[in-house]
């Protein structure tokens, strides 16, 4: 039986739900029924839509939203936070550890091989520290609940975590259906977000910016499946969306074409991957990207978030050294649980996975999105033994986790309140001087019954997340 | 601002303008053929000439006829300059100049885009057809009205305005065009019941007939149409009006730019050599020959805005 954040394990209503679920018994589920509606009309008019790669007749959906708020303690959200932090300074100075001296490969803490012979290690970020040494700018840790106190970190996101609009656009959206909830519940706001991601961005400028540092977001163009949040995003901050084309190397710096003539900037916020960044320096085939950027950015010309090469911290492979990674780096325990994670490229742990298929969640080590997993329990005959094949043929590209059982928050559904699992994504971001977490963040939830997988390419919905204040 | 933006914004707007002009431009030829009884389809012809896609239409048609034409001009994917493509390359140019616009603006765009893929899914019936023509213009009217209402008169408006009145000079210039020998003096004083038809046409598609006769009565001719929709600076579609507003638009953007950038010197040139005479000169000049004059100088200081603003690399 998995645990229900609102109704517990006993049936009895969960202190943060309290409130929340007394409105809910006096409202009529007609008139909810009518403002589910109206959210999803909300959503389509505001154009929060996203691109599900390979299908063409739906170029633009919706993420289902569901009005059932996720809610969270603050005594809950303070643990976590701290957590969250924790994690977070261990995967930066793990980052530059792993591309300057390499101290944990000397301490015998990860095999060599595990980092050098890894795809998401970058050679030319050996020996460059980026400005103010912050490596994840924007990180979107993936936690999932098993108990009352059992919070783990699925994934730690750290390339270019999306998502965050869908944290503001849902509050915003419940704040405008429902304002009487919030004069009841205390929620913590999450709308300075914009504003804190900007002033974070700046803050981690190259030393030589002159005065009020320009930011700018880099778009792979309106096709991307998440240029809605670029623009959004762009839009809040008052910053400049660019595209690749819009930029040239000049002087030393990298500059945007603007109707007075070439502009430089000092801080990217890019949303195109490591490799489409830099045509001469990665992909020769990219067209999204600023040719020598690269060669910019090693000498201090432009600060670029998240730093390239850091793929290598979130691959599912060095996931699994996580609680050494932080013991190592900050000489404390993990507060945040990593799920058990078997490498199928050491070989008992592959016999092990093989025999036991049919429990286990099986993971491609440089996958995300949900594409191209197994969830052994709930798989056919035919997937099992697809799956078997390819693990034999290609080990090392794959892990395994035991199937969670993830804690659930109910969805209003035709039936009423009905219980779906969930995971959540808070929002951190990183300069010199502090870590944010801002207290909500980004709740998914599987809307058929009983599936585990929440991801939005994969049918998955979104709730608003409270932070309630004390 | 971003060249990028820039060029957004002022196709944006060209193609909000060119959905409204070829929506008008439908109900124009609707009503010809309704009022007529011996017009049969060829009313149509002159039509698809002034949307600028007769040729193309004949590569897909045989044969002329009015269901086919309305439906190409209305709802034809591959028309580029139908209602439905035109409203499309509007919102897909307000996405990707978002950052620029205000939510209100961007609100009213993606609405009226919703709407037209909706209300054009199908064919569109005759019986339908004026309300759908006139939801249509609702819509875009309403992005109008949020630009006019919401926006900062900075230059992400200067842009707006300019895509907005060229796109609209050179609908006005190509009515023309197809129609101008309805327009050329005759030998008659007083024009046949044809020309009368004729003259209503041309004022109707460029929503005038209420203007013109305010202005003029009902007794005056060709000459006077040809002076409204050229030279008059308070017809808000005449060339003159429209010349007039890019100059403005352009002047607005110098402080910015280092040097006046040759667009501002070509709109001055453009509104001083052709439109500061009256209508005797232009007949002196040739009718057919002045319009196509101003289409080819509406097309050459479009592409130096172009390149004076950097929309392109």
């Amino acid at each position: 039986m998995n645990f229900d954040e609102m109704w517990g394990g006993d049936d009895r209503i969960r202190r943060p739900y309290q409130k929340f679920h007394d409105w809910f018994d006096t409202e009529e589920p007609a008139r909810l029924r009518a403002k589910q509606r109206e959210a999803e009309e909300l959503f389509r008019l505001t154009g929060i839509t996203f691109n599900v790669y390979g299908r063409a007749e739906a170029e633009e959906r919706l993420i289902p939203f569901d009005i059932v708020p996720r809610i969270i303690s603050d005594r809950e959200w303070n643990r976590l936070t701290k957590g969250i932090e924790q994690r977070v300074r261990a995967i930066n100075a793990f980052l530059h550890d792993v591309y300057h001296r390499q101290e944990i490969i000397k301490a015998g803490r990860i095999p060599k091989d595990m980092i050098s012979r890894n795809a998401a290690f970058e050679p030319k970020m050996i020996g460059v520290t980026p400005p103010g040494g912050v490596y994840t700018h924007i990180v979107g840790v993936d936690l999932v609940r098993t108990g009352p106190d059992d919070f783990y970190v699925l994934e730690d996101n750290v390339r270019t975590p999306s998502g965050v609009s869908y944290m503001l656009e849902n509050r915003e959206t419940m704040l405008q259906m429902f304002p009487e909830l919030f004069a009841r519940n205390k929620v913590k706001g999450v709308q300075g977000y914009p504003t804190d991601l900007r002033r974070s961005l700046a803050d981690c400028a190259p030393s030589g910016a002159a005065g009020s540092p320009v930011v700018a977001v880099l778009t792979p163009g309106i096709y991307n499946s998440a240029y809605y949040e670029h623009a959004f995003l762009a839009d809040q901050m008052g910053v400049e969306l660019v595209e690749g084309h819009d930029l040239r190397v000049m002087g030393g710096r990298v500059a945007m074409r603007t109707t007075q003539g070439y502009k430089p900037i000092d801080v990217l916020y890019r949303r195109v991957d490591d490799e489409f960044l830099d045509p001469l320096n990665f992909n020769p085939d990219s067209q999204l990207g600023v040719p020598g950027i690269m060669d910019v950015y090693r000498a201090g010309g432009i600060t670029i978030a998240n730093a390239p090469g850091t793929g290598i911290a979130d691959d599912k492979a060095i996931y699994s050294y996580m609680p050494e990674i932080v013991e190592f780096y900050t000489g404390e325990r993990p507060i945040l649980q990593n799920v058990q994670t078997w490498r199928c490229s050491d070989p008992d742990s592959l016999a092990y996975v093989l025999d036991n298929l049919a429990d286990l969640v099986v993971k491609e080590v440089h996958g995300s999105g949900g594409y191209g997993m197994l969830i052994g329990p709930t798989a056919t005959k035919r997937d099992l033994a697809a799956f078997r094949r390819k693990l034999q043929a290609r080990p090392g590209h794959y892990i395994a986790q035991p199937t969670l059982s993830l804690s659930t928050v109910p969805i209003f559904s035709k039936q009423g309140l009905t219980p779906r699992h969930v995971d959540l994504r808070p929002f951190v971001l990183v300069s010199p001087n502090r870590i944010t977490v801002t207290p909500g963040g980004l709740t998914r939830v599987a809307l058929q019954k009983g599936s585990l997988v929440v991801n939005s390419s994969q049918g998955g919905g979104t709730k608003d997340t409270w932070v309630l204040e004390d | 601002m971003l060249g990028k933006t820039a060029n957004g914004l002022f196709w944006m707007y060209r193609y909000l303008e060119r959905a409204e002009n070829t929506a008008r431009l439908i109900e124009t030829g609707q009503r010809i053929a309704l009022t007529r009884l011996d017009a049969g389809d060829s009313e149509w012809r002159p039509v698809l000439q002034s949307a600028g896609s007769l040729d193309q239409f004949g590569l897909r048609h045989d044969e002329l006829h009015k269901d086919a034409a309305i439906d190409w001009l209305l709802r034809d994917r591959t028309n580029p300059s139908s209602v439905l493509s035109s409203i499309e390359a509007a919102r897909q140019n307000a996405r990707l100049v978002r950052t620029a616009l205000t939510h209100e603006v961007w609100e009213a765009t993606n609405s009226a885009y919703m709407q037209a893929r909706d209300i054009l899914a199908r064919k569109v019936g005759e019986r339908d057809l004026p309300s759908v023509l006139g939801t249509l213009r609702q819509r875009t009217s309403l992005v109008r009205g949020m630009t006019h209402g919401t926006m900062l008169r900075n230059e992400i408006y200067n842009f707006a305005r300019m895509g907005t009145f060229l796109e609209r000079a050179d609908n006005t210039a190509r009515i023309l065009d197809v129609k101008y020998y309805v327009l050329l003096p005759s030998a008659k004083a007083v024009g046949t019941s044809l020309d009368n038809v004729q003259w209503e046409t041309i004022l109707r598609s460029v929503s005038a007939r209420g203007g013109f006769r305010m202005e003029y009565g009902a007794a005056a001719g060709p000459r006077e149409i040809a002076s409204f929709l050229i030279l008059d600076r308070r017809m808000p579609r005449s060339l003159a009006f429209c010349v007039r507003k890019i100059r403005e638009q352009l002047a607005h953007l110098a402080p910015g730019h280092r040097k006046p950038g040759k667009a501002q010197g070509k709109v001055a040139h453009l509104e001083h050599a052709y439109l500061t005479y009256d209508i005797d000169a232009v007949f002196d000049y040739g009718l057919h020959e002045f319009v196509q004059k101003m289409l080819d100088l509406l097309s050459d200081l479009s592409a130096q805005i172009e390149a004076d603003f950097r929309f392109y690399e």
